[in-house]
């Protein structure tokens, strides 16, 4: 008796999961969503072959022993049954580019051959294409993306807040000039088939990011776009200067497109999205007030602050209403230096483009990842976005790094 | 050197009782100014980045030398626990008073869902000597 009750609660419990509409998503209208997958692991960036197999890159080696976890929709139903993986390091980027898959650890890129069939051939034995980078714990993770010539891009995030003497403490002098942007910082450009590179044989490509996560490579300008995780904690550093209301909206999270050289300006400048300016850090002199970074870009798009952008995708298919085609979707991880103040930014954005220009405000395209009501702090959020992926249909996936779940979201016609 | 450990032990004992409120305010005090922005309102932390103090075996474990050395001089290694690594840099708090220490460890050693020992400033002291 106990039994059954047991399993009529499990069934009861398991058509309540399904049953949740658009797998707990808001969307615009038309939208719907779909659960592909949960609880794969800590699934960090996403990439997706012609024949719709999904792979995504864990930050952790998760229960089953995998770092890369293959998953595969063999019914159509929008639910992956078949579901497997490999691999024995964490990291965050993946990407693919025809029969070629890279896969990054915190310091390496590797790369493995897919068949005709878009399976891996060489799970146990990838090439190894960059090697030896800084992993210095913070702003570790190695984020990719490929240009049409083959030449791969990989983020070096810098080790440190605002390249203090003292990294995060009181009263800790900013470093001049600061000395990590010889070898991070950046966004450093290698050759995608070559073997066994580091700093030697790449190139500095783009400087002054602090850690940027969401990169995408866009076609129509020919360029790469990338989307930077501003400064942390100016109220706890600073708290004669800036206000927690002050911190929880400064600086701006921001979208830069970097051509070869670029320099956005970090550690010496933030930039704020009220003043509209690029504002000198009170680590270099600053007050609030005065500018700074003369020669460092001004950011395409400005978001809130500290929502953390994950990851950058221009959307190229033909499913989504003509409004997203070449269009920039923005994966954010949500806040957690807002506190005291409500953390917030749990959600997918999206940035209509023309012309490879922003051609509007950004706005919100998939929000209620997070779960109701319950912001206080990152642990407490259902999911948390961190990697998108779209699909040869046009579907729009959506990897979350806190439980493990995969969202598919279409368009009704 | 037994009757030295074992006095402190019941020294020790003696001062575990239920945390004071006034001690609890003083400490939340701390933490609110000091910690929240990292650790978090709900003292959850940030997956990958900041530990969490909820829950977290060594906040209310017993190697409290171990949690005033990390508190006074910052912890700059990434750090495991409970199955999880966490990598920002804690900031060393070398201004705060032995008392203050002993607040802000009672705080958060009782707070959300943790339930452990008071921290006295003798304990502070101890740990001091340990180093």
């Amino acid at each position: 008796m106990y039994k059954l009750s047991n399993f009529l609660l499990a069934c009861v419990l398991a058509l309540s999961v399904n049953a949740q509409e658009n797998a707990g998503l808001k969307l615009p209208t038309g939208f719907s969503a779909t659960l592909f997958a949960d609880q794969i692991g800590t699934a960090r960036h996403i990439a997706i072959n012609d024949k719709g197999i999904l792979f995504a890159k864990l930050n952790n080696v998760n229960k089953a022993g995998q770092s890369i976890v293959r998953m595969e929709d063999v019914n159509g139903d929008g639910i992956a049954e078949k579901i497997s993986g490999w691999g024995k390091y964490g990291g965050t980027g993946i990407f693919i580019k025809g029969n070629q898959l890279y896969a990054s650890s915190d310091d390496a890129v590797y790369l493995y051959q897919l068949d005709a069939n878009g399976e891996v051939t060489n799970p146990t034995a990838p090439k190894t294409i960059i090697q030896n980078l800084h992993s210095r714990r913070q702003h570790a993770s190695k984020s990719i993306t490929l240009d049409p010539q083959g030449n791969i891009y990989v983020n070096i995030g810098a080790y440190s807040n605002a390249c203090q003497e003292k990294d995060r403490s009181v009263g800790s002098k900013g470093m001049m000039p600061c000395p990590i942007l010889d070898s991070a910082g950046g966004i450093w450009k290698f050759d995608g088939s070559k073997e066994n590179q580091s700093y030697a044989q790449g190139k500095r490509y783009a400087t002054g990011l602090r850690n940027v996560i969401g990169l995408d490579w866009n076609n129509k300008t020919n360029s790469l776009f990338v989307t930077q995780h501003g400064r942390d904690q100016l109220n706890t550093f600073y708290p004669t200067m800036y206000t927690d209301a002050q911190n929880a909206d400064l600086p701006a999270e921001t979208m830069y497109e970097m051509k070869e050289g670029d320099d956005a300006g970090w550690p010496y400048v933030y930039y704020d999205p009220f003043q509209k300016k690029k504002i000198l850090s009170p680590e270099y002199g600053g007050d609030g007030k005065l500018e700074g970074g003369k020669n460092a870009l001004d950011p395409l798009v400005a978001f809130p602050a500290h929502m953390a952008p994950m990851a950058l995708l221009f959307y190229k298919g033909n499913q989504f209403p003509a409004k997203y085609k070449e269009g920039a979707f923005i994966a954010f991880h949500g806040s957690w230096n807002r506190a005291p103040l409500p953390q917030e930014g749990y959600f997918v954005a999206f940035v209509p483009f023309k012309n490879g220009k922003p051609s509007g405000e950004w706005e919100i395209f998939a929000n209620g990842f997070a779960g109701a009501d319950n912001n206080k702090s990152p642990r407490g959020a259902k999911a948390r976005p961190c990697g998108l992926a779209e699909g040869p249909d046009g579907s729009l996936y959506v990897s979350d790094d806190s439980k493990g779940a995969i969202f598919k979201i279409s368009f009704n016609k | 050197m037994q009757f030295k450990i074992v006095s402190l032990v019941v020294v020790a004992l003696f001062y575990c009782v239920q945390a004071n409120a006034q001690n609890m305010q003083k400490g939340k005090k701390i933490y609110e100014t000091r910690c929240l922005a990292c650790h978090q309102a709900d003292g959850g932390g940030v997956p990958n980045m900041n530990a969490p103090l909820d829950a977290a075996s060594n906040v209310v474990g017993k190697d409290i030398a171990r949690l005033v050395r990390i508190i006074r001089y910052g912890y700059n290694e990434r750090i495991a626990l409970d199955g999880f690594y966490y990598s920002n840099a804690m900031t060393a708090n070398p201004d705060l008073k032995d008392n203050e220490l002993a607040d802000l460890l009672t705080y958060i050693r009782n707070s959300w869902s943790n339930k452990a020992s008071a921290i006295t400033i003798a304990q502070v002291q101890a740990a001091k000597k340990k180093k």
